[in-house]
């Protein structure tokens, strides 16, 4: 990213600012020498009031994600008492109470996350990409329109398909399992990737494929040996995405699976605030942070590729 | 270049280069036509058509005409959950857009520490979907929760937000504008898109900082205001889990948090009156399509493009 380059910007543009101002005759010459040291100073304290503010904004929006880290370490009574950070008494029995709290312990539920999210992450990358080089390098027969479709898509409420689908996947007996989370992505609906993917092949040079063509190389290995190789920017994105998208869907989760053994990580949670109510919010808190771990390191290794995704697209 | 820039984008274009590759587009496309005729196509017809019948799951569907239609008119909980969708989604989105644009403006011009401030405020946009943030949410709003602890210091008797009627949709507003990080990520790379010798020409004909905010980021930031704007209402229409993880699952308390989307599931999936669902779902469509169409409409008074 190109902020480590300019960090002195804020510094430098208002103290270059006066001199090259001066440099023209009227208004401001007057006090050459002491106006600028006086801004300097203004625009110093200024910078440092701005980063206090910002610092001091960012700790209250995450204040509640560390409370309920710290309150996960707490005996349930602290919990409603200590609204502070450190706590006074440390405990790690809430971690052990709610892994063992459900029917299954909760590395089950993890697994059956994961086993989606892989299967998601394979469908998506797939699927999409194979899409993507048909409507960033063919010609074909009403591509405008199918691409116009395609983009419509993205914004389509699920709630439009749901009870169809319900119905298709309960009379192919899916219901229950992981189909009907897995076989939409291996089919390429999720077309937000498909689109970001389009974007990312459209500026790679054609002058390598026409190379290729050249040499003999038919669409599918231009596709396999210079488009794939080449868009890993892009492929981590989608990659990145689909896990953390897929980790915290809910809806689809929770209308495709109602057996307690295919229940994912969301769909456990929930089960767990209504069988606990208000009474255990130590272990809830726990594996709420259980579950909210892995997107935290997805976050942390691919901040790169989120910004750039929703930077170029403009979808979170 | 964004999804609407894209859709509203002048058609024509240099096409017609070469001889089609009409094979190999099936071969590519493949996945996605089975997919869009499967998964997507296929089931917006046949919920179209469930919508104009009484259907349960168990037994086939009986066509009832208008009937699903004209019961929503009358239904209560409907309307009800209309005016708590249309709160929450026209109060809390500028709320958050305004956030996203406020603190995109604070941390522009590539300075210290940006790239930090940035992960920071982002962080919420990537968890505030999960289960485990809305049940953080309802505890903190909870009677004996963090806000209340928090008012408690300062000598304030705090109440139950969440099991409030007149509060509870107020903390969900709360979580959505919390979210404000991605819309920001976006706005701060549409702010470094304006060229600097704008900022500069303006600064040597003598024009003042709020002189060049107004004159020359607003008009260039309006194409990025109108899609981010575009995109958190469609998405805000969808919000659910939220509203099903903080009320417990029924939009309560008295339907205070029902958002339409809610209601639909417990309609569709609760009472597996799927007709009625179906006919929600496309009116769900109707509103979020008539809304998008509004807003391209209204757009030409108001957005500014550069080309």
């Amino acid at each position: 990213m190109t902020d480590a380059s300019t960090p002195t910007r804020t510094a430098t543009s208002t103290a270059v600012l006066p001199p090259s101002g001066s440099d023209r005759p009227p208004p401001e010459d007057r006090r050459p020498i002491v106006r600028p040291r006086g801004r300097h100073l203004r625009a110093r304290i200024g910078s440092v009031l701005k980063h206090a503010g910002l610092i001091a904004f960012g700790f209250v929006m995450l204040y509640p994600l560390l409370w309920m880290l710290a309150s996960s370490f707490k005996p349930n009574a602290l919990i409603f008492r200590e609204p502070g950070l450190i706590p006074t008494d440390i405990d790690l029995s809430n971690y052990t109470d709610g892994w063992n709290a459900l029917l299954h312990p909760f590395s089950h539920y993890l697994i059956n996350s994961a086993l989606v999210v892989l299967g998601s992450l394979l469908g998506n990358l797939l699927s999409c990409s194979l899409a993507a080089y048909a409507f960033a390098r063919l010609e074909f027969k009403g591509k405008r329109l199918w691409f116009a479709v395609m983009l419509m898509s993205i914004m389509l409420p699920i709630h439009v398909v749901i009870v169809p689908q319900y119905v298709l996947f309960s009379q192919l007996e899916w219901i229950n399992t992981f189909l009907p989370l897995i076989v939409p992505k291996l089919l390429a609906t999720d077309a937000f990737f498909i689109f970001l993917m389009v974007q990312f092949f459209r500026g790679i040079p054609r002058e390598l494929d026409e190379a290729a063509t050249l040499d003999g190389a038919n669409h599918l290995r231009i596709y396999l040996q210079i488009m794939l190789p080449l868009s890993m920017p892009a492929l981590a994105t989608t990659a990145i995405f689909t896990f953390i998208w897929t980790w915290n869907d809910f809806f689809s989760q929770l209308i495709f699976l109602t057996r307690p053994e295919m229940y994912t990580v969301p769909i456990a949670l929930r089960t767990f605030v209504d069988s606990t109510g208000n009474s255990s919010w130590g272990s809830l808190f726990a594996m709420s942070i259980v579950s909210l771990i892995p997107v935290f390191i997805a976050f942390l290794f691919g901040q790169k590729y989120l910004v750039k995704g929703i930077a170029t697209t403009g979808i979170k | 270049m964004s999804v609407i820039q894209e859709l509203s984008r002048s058609r024509r274009s240099a096409s017609p280069r070469k001889k089609g590759d009409g094979r190999w587009a099936l071969f590519f496309l493949a996945p996605w036509f089975a997919g869009l005729a499967l998964i997507t196509a296929g089931p917006m017809g046949a919920s179209l058509y469930l919508s104009f019948t009484d259907y349960d799951l168990l037994s086939a569907p009986q066509w009832v005409g208008l009937e699903n239609y004209t019961r929503m008119f009358e239904d209560p909980r409907l309307l009800k959950s209309l005016g708590v969708t249309f709160t929450y989604v026209f109060v809390s989105v500028p709320l958050q857009l305004a956030a996203a644009l406020g603190l995109a403006l604070l941390l522009d011009k590539g300075m210290r520490g940006l790239a930090l401030y940035r992960s920071v405020y982002y962080l919420p946009s990537l968890l505030g979907g999960s289960v485990a943030i809305a049940i953080l949410w309802r505890q903190i709003f909870g009677a004996d929760g963090l806000v209340n602890q928090v008012l408690a210091l300062f000598g304030v008797q705090g109440q139950g937000w969440v099991s409030h009627p007149d509060y509870a949709l107020d903390t969900l507003m709360a979580l959505n504008v919390w979210t404000f990080g991605a819309p920001m990520v976006i706005f701060l790379a549409g702010l470094r898109q304006i060229p600097q010798m704008y900022y500069e020409a303006a600064s040597i004909d003598g024009a003042s900082r709020w002189r060049q905010f107004r004159s020359i980021t607003v008009p260039l930031l309006t194409p990025i205001i109108f899609f981010n704007l575009v995109l958190q209402l469609i998405e805000a229409f969808q919000s659910f889990t939220r509203a099903f993880v903080v009320s417990g699952g029924n939009g309560g308390p008295s339907d205070s948090t029902l958002l339409y989307t809610l209601y639909l599931y417990l309609k569709g999936f609760g009472s597996l009156d799927m007709g009625y669902a179906s006919a929600m779902a496309w009116f769900l469509l109707l509103i979020i399509g008539g809304m998008t169409v509004v807003n391209f409409l209204a757009s030409k008074y108001w957005v500014f493009y550069d080309d």
